[in-house]
Parts: structure tokens; C-alpha cells; sequence
């Protein structure tokens, strides 16, 4: 257990990571690290926390990534209210398939979500707006509050940030409250948290509404980033990249999240030009990870540390202190 | 709106033509979605990699017929038995590992498996079709009168059937099956009567994927041989699933035919509406009757 201090001195030291990164890598590696990091972090909250596996989540954040895109380019909007815009959209999306999903449990559950995303996938194929194959493209960043120009990689990467930090911030306090508890009690055993007297269908919609309006957070600041909205964000190839990503990083754990994205848009970066052997990779850490590596980066190195603590701790009655 | 007009009154041939293409389909449904249920029934894992062993067994097909010359009838027999054989190696080396675990486990381990076979495939051959033509025996077709019908499109159908059927009677109707039956409900009961049951669940996982392979020979010559035709399959499939519950052999097989036919009918009278029809449809059951059609509990 690591004590308040220690986990502040922790906290401070990764916030002046973030904070100096861009002048060490390139913000826009950065800034696709830390919105995937927030999609991660929101699905992981679902299935890390509510032990519910979603496989749809690319249809909030694709379409949030649309509304934003298209809100920004053909209405004007200013940035923020852009992303508010999308985040509101995966909002109310969210409302609707959790609330068909919770329907059903565990294999069905992920088997619908993948449905109703599909379904977004070929609505977003057909429809005008989001101009099919080529997306929306050229999206202006504009500028924030009117004062700071986002077209300058530094403002950008700490407008980024902040949003990340934001969401983050938001699933911890989730976590480490009575809801999250909750939500533990059901994922651990829901026969149990009704006979306490739970409505676990409202706390598992709950959970699923919030992760997939920062799941929509995460698809609206990307559209700004990269100035372009496209279909590979609401494919199943990207729900399955979110599912890796916090599979690699820690089911269940806070950081995984966080460490999944940043490893896995690292190796995407180097292995871009290998075309379909990514697809292949990917399918073997999948494997991997659910053969052997079950608890992920940062739940084998916490497991390991708890243990290395916990076997001192241990020693220390059996040597009379 | 003009269409509407035309479309409202379609002509007779175009109505029967989307609904041989809807029965076409949805026996490539009721083919997946039956080995689906057979093999969730025993392994309690949702196969996510069904869909990349159709495509293994349309490619089986294709490279029996390019490199050794051998047709599409023995491939009919041959790429069932080589994809089967290699599933149960896949059941026996990665599978079995995550009986015991969520089965949140089992359906991304299948999922990465779908992802290799997939992304290798991809490596080879492109994202391209191949063609795999129709074989001799039954090119041509029948002029019904109110419609064409291709030789080819009717063996699918009718083999098709035949085939789901005879694997409903098996499992119904034979002491085998019965088996089976026994070891879904209770399988550490099946095993005490000394049989293997282990052995059970491989076999079967080895019937499932090659019934997905033989589906996926008799779809070479229709669709184009492609490394991507069974994962956009597959999404629907699991729709199927979800709308006919797999608690029961005969409802998969009859929601994968009905909702083929349902899909082709969207295409005559709402095309826009076509590739959404079997997910909207999915809403509604889930609104209505959330265990699905024919299930057990959720």
C-alpha cells in the first residue's frame, strides 16, 4: 500500500511528464496516445469495473469524432463547444444501446454491442454527412475562447491534455466512490449486490452512459487533433483495439488503460509499414495476453510489488518486532 | 420519394430474385450460427474466430483447386476435414486453456486467433477477391417461369438444409448426441459414466469449425474467395445468434434461414435499409423477448 504522500509525489512526477513531453517527443504521437488513453480508461471502467465487455465502443467514439468534425467545419462551432457537441451525441448514444444492452449479460452483452456499433458503421457508410468513404476532412482546430490559437502543436497538446486529465479524473473519482464500489459488488457477484437491495441495471446503465460519453470525449478531441473524422473510427477493428489496449495495460487497473494506449500507439507507430502483419501481432498479443498475462503491464508489476510488500510485511511478526 | 412508387408494387422476378439471395444467405447464417450454438453449448465460449475459419475453408478450396487440381467436389470433403482437423489442434492447444476462466476469456482469445488467421491471409493475398468458379456439374440453371434459378443457388440451399437438419438429428436423435446433450448440462456427471468427455469437447469444437468450413467451400464459388468475407459475416451472425437464442439447435437453424430471407426482402422494398435490417431486428427482440427467440435465460 503505497501511502497518501507517496501516491502524490507519484502523481506529481507523471504530471510533470505529460507536461514536458512535447519538447522531448512529437505532440501529435502524444496527443493520439492520450486520446486513446481516454478511450481506454472509459472502457476499461466499464469492463475493469463493471466486468462488462463492450464491443461497440468505437461507435461512440466514431460518431462523437463526426458530430464534432462536422459541427466545427459547416457550423462554425467554436472547438469547445464542437467536442461538447459530439460528447453529447455519444451521451445520448449511450444512453440508448446501454439501455438495450443491459438486457442481456456477459457473451450476449458483447455480442450486441458489436451489433448496434455495426449498425453505426453502415449508417455512417450511407448516410450524407460523413461523407462516406472519405470522411470529414480539413477540420479546422480553431482557436480557444477565442484567445489561443490551436493550430500551434504546444497549444494543442495542452488543450489535449487537459481534456485527458479531465476524463481521468473523472473515471478516478467514478472509481473511488460509493457508485464505484457498487459496481465492483455487482461485477463480483450481481445475484448478491440484488439481494442487497441494488438495482444493478440502473447502476450498470450508469456506468455504461459515462463510459461511453468519455469514450465520445476521446473520438471528439481526436477529430480536432488529426482535423479529420473517418470511418475507421466506428469499424470493429477499433473496438478491438480498445479492448487490446486495456488488455495489455490491465484489466481492472487505473493506469493500464494509460500504459496499453501508449504501448500499443508506439508499436503502431514502428510497425506501420508492415501492413497486415499489425493485424497479425495484434491477434498474437490477444492470445498471449489471455493465456499468460492476464493481469496486464501494470497489474503484474502492482500484483508483484504487493506481493514483494506483503512478504515483508509477513516476515516482520515472525521476527518478534 | 419517387422509388417509393416503383418500389412499392417490385416486379416479380426482382422480388423472387432478392429472396433467393436472402435463402442464400441465410444458409450461410443458419450454417454458422448452428456451429455456434453447438459449440457454445459444450465449451461455453462464443467462437469468435468462426468467421476467419469460413474464409479458412473457402480458401481450402481454392488452393486444393490451384495447386493440386483437385474440384470443388472433393474439396466439398477435404476442406471440411483439414479445417476441422485444425481447429481441434487450436481447440486443444490455445482453447482449452480458458474453460475455467470468465468467458469474457474465450471469446478475445478466439477473437485474437480470428485476427492472425485473418491478417495472414491478408499478407498473402490482399484484401482482393479471388475467383472460384462454379462447377461443371451444376452450371447453368432453370427458367422457372416467374424467375431464373441457377443450379449452383439451389444446391446451396438444398445442401444446406440437408446438412443443418442432419446435424439436428444427430444431436437430437442419437445416442451421440445425446451424449453431447448430457455433457452440456452436467459434463462431470458424463465424465463419471467414463466418458471422455474432453475428448467430446474437442470433437465437437472440430464438428463446428468444419461445418463452418463447408459452408464457406459452398460460398467459394458465390461470393468471391476473399480474406475478409467471414469477419463481416460474422458480426451478423452473432446478431442471429442473439435474436434466435442458442439454447436450441432448431432455432438457430430457423432464425439464420428467416432472417436471410427477411434481409433479402429489405433489399426489394427498402434497400438503404438492407444492411441494417437483421441488427434493427435485434433491437426489436431485445425490446420484446430480451432471451431471444428460442433461448434459455440470458
Amino acid at each position: 500500500m503505497a501511502t497518501p504522500a507517496l501516491r502524490s509525489i507519484r502523481l506529481l512526477v507523471l504530471l510533470l511528464i505529460a507536461l514536458a513531453a512535447p519538447f522531448a517527443f512529437y505532440p501529435i504521437f502524444l496527443m493520439k496516445a492520450l486520446c486513446f488513453a481516454l478511450f481506454a480508461c472509459a472502457f476499461n471502467l466499464l469492463i475493469g469495473y463493471g466486468g462488462l465487455l463492450s464491443f461497440g465502443h468505437a461507435a461512440f467514439m466514431g460518431s462523437a469524432s463526426y458530430i464534432t468534425a462536422y459541427t466545427v467545419k459547416m457550423w462554425g462551432f467554436p472547438p469547445l463547444l464542437g467536442i461538447l457537441a459530439g460528447t453529447a451525441v455519444a451521451a445520448a448514444m449511450g444512453t440508448v444501446f446501454g439501455w438495450l444492452a443491459i438486457r442481456r449479460k456477459g457473451i450476449y452483452f458483447a455480442m450486441v454491442t458489436l451489433a448496434l456499433s455495426q449498425m453505426v458503421y453502415f449508417f455512417a457508410l450511407e448516410v450524407k454527412f460523413t461523407g462516406g468513404e472519405d470522411g470529414i476532412q480539413a477540420v479546422p482546430r480553431g482557436t480557444l475562447f477565442g484567445l489561443i490559437d490551436l493550430n500551434q502543436p504546444l497549444a494543442m497538446y495542452y488543450f489535449v491534455l487537459t481534456i485527458f486529465l479531465v476524463g481521468f479524473g473523472i473515471v478516478y473519482r467514478t472509481i473511488h466512490s460509493p457508485f464505484g464500489e457498487v459496481l465492483k459488488a455487482i461485477r463480483d457477484n450481481e445475484p448478491r449486490a440484488i439481494s442487497l437491495g441494488y438495482n444493478t441495471d440502473r447502476y450498470k446503465l450508469l456506468a455504461f452512459i459515462l463510459s461511453a460519453t468519455l469514450a465520445g470525449l476521446a473520438g471528439a478531441t481526436k477529430s480536432l487533433v488529426f482535423q479529420l473524422a473517418s470511418l475507421t473510427d466506428v469499424t470493429w477493428q477499433m473496438s478491438g483495439d480498445v479492448v487490446l489496449m486495456t488488455l495489455i495495460g490491465g484489466l481492472g487497473t487505473i493506469w493500464g488503460p494509460v500504459a496499453g494506449a501508449f504501448i500499443s500507439v508506439t508499436m503502431e507507430n514502428y510497425l506501420a509499414q508492415l501492413g497486415s502483419w499489425v493485424t497479425v501481432i495484434q491477434g498474437v498479443i490477444f492470445v498471449v495476453c489471455v493465456l499468460l498475462f492476464r493481469r496486464g503491464v501494470v497489474g503484474e508489476l502492482s500484483y508483484r510489488l504487493s506481493r514483494w510488500r506483503g512478504g515483508v510485511r509477513l516476515a516482520k511478526p515472525a521476527s518478534g518486532d | 420519394m419517387l422509388d417509393w412508387v416503383n418500389i412499392a408494387v417490385p416486379p416479380a422476378p426482382a422480388l423472387f430474385g432478392q429472396l433467393l439471395i436472402g435463402l442464400i444467405n441465410g444458409s450461410f447464417y443458419a450454417m454458422l450460427s448452428l456451429g455456434l450454438a453447438v459449440i457454445f453449448g459444450l465449451l461455453n465460449i462464443i467462437n469468435f474466430s468462426h468467421g476467419a475459419l469460413y474464409m479458412l475453408g473457402a480458401f481450402c478450396a481454392y488452393l486444393l483447386l490451384n495447386f493440386f487440381g483437385i474440384g470443388y467436389w472433393p474439396s466439398l470433403i477435404i476442406a471440411p476435414i483439414v479445417v476441422g482437423a485444425f481447429g481441434m489442434a487450436l481447440e486443444r492447444l490455445l482453447i482449452r486453456h480458458v474453460y475455467k476462466l470468465d468467458h469474457l476469456y474465450g471469446l478475445l482469445l478466439t477473437f485474437g486467433m480470428a485476427l492472425i488467421i485473418e491478417g495472414l491471409f491478408r499478407q498473402q493475398y490482399g484484401s482482393a477477391g479471388q475467383p472460384y468458379s462454379i462447377p461443371e456439374a451444376l452450371s447453368g440453371g432453370q427458367n422457372l417461369g416467374f424467375m431464373f434459378l441457377p443450379n449452383y443457388r439451389a444446391w446451396v440451399i438444398v445442401a444446406s438444409a440437408i446438412f443443418c437438419f442432419g446435424t439436428w438429428f444427430i444431436i437430437e436423435r442419437t445416442r451421440l448426441g445425446a451424449y453431447l446433450r448430457a455433457a452440456t448440462e452436467n459434463p462431470a456427471l458424463v465424465q463419471a459414466f467414463g466418458i471422455n468427455v474432453p475428448r467430446m469437447i474437442t470433437l465437437t469444437y472440430g464438428f463446428g469449425v468444419g461445418l463452418a468450413a463447408l459452408a464457406g467451400v459452398m460460398a467459394a464459388p458465390i461470393y468471391q474467395v476473399s480474406p475478409l468475407m467471414g469477419s463481416n459475416l460474422i458480426i451478423v451472425v452473432f446478431a442471429v445468434v442473439v435474436i434466435g437464442g442458442m439454447g436450441s439447435i432448431l432455432g438457430a437453424i430457423i432464425s439464420g434461414f428467416a432472417l436471410g430471407v427477411i434481409e433479402g426482402l429489405t433489399k426489394v422494398f427498402y434497400p438503404e435499409a438492407s444492411s441494417t435490417a437483421i441488427f434493427v431486428i435485434m433491437v426489436i427482440v431485445l425490446l420484446v423477448k430480451p432471451a431471444g427467440l428460442f433461448g434459455r435465460g440470458v
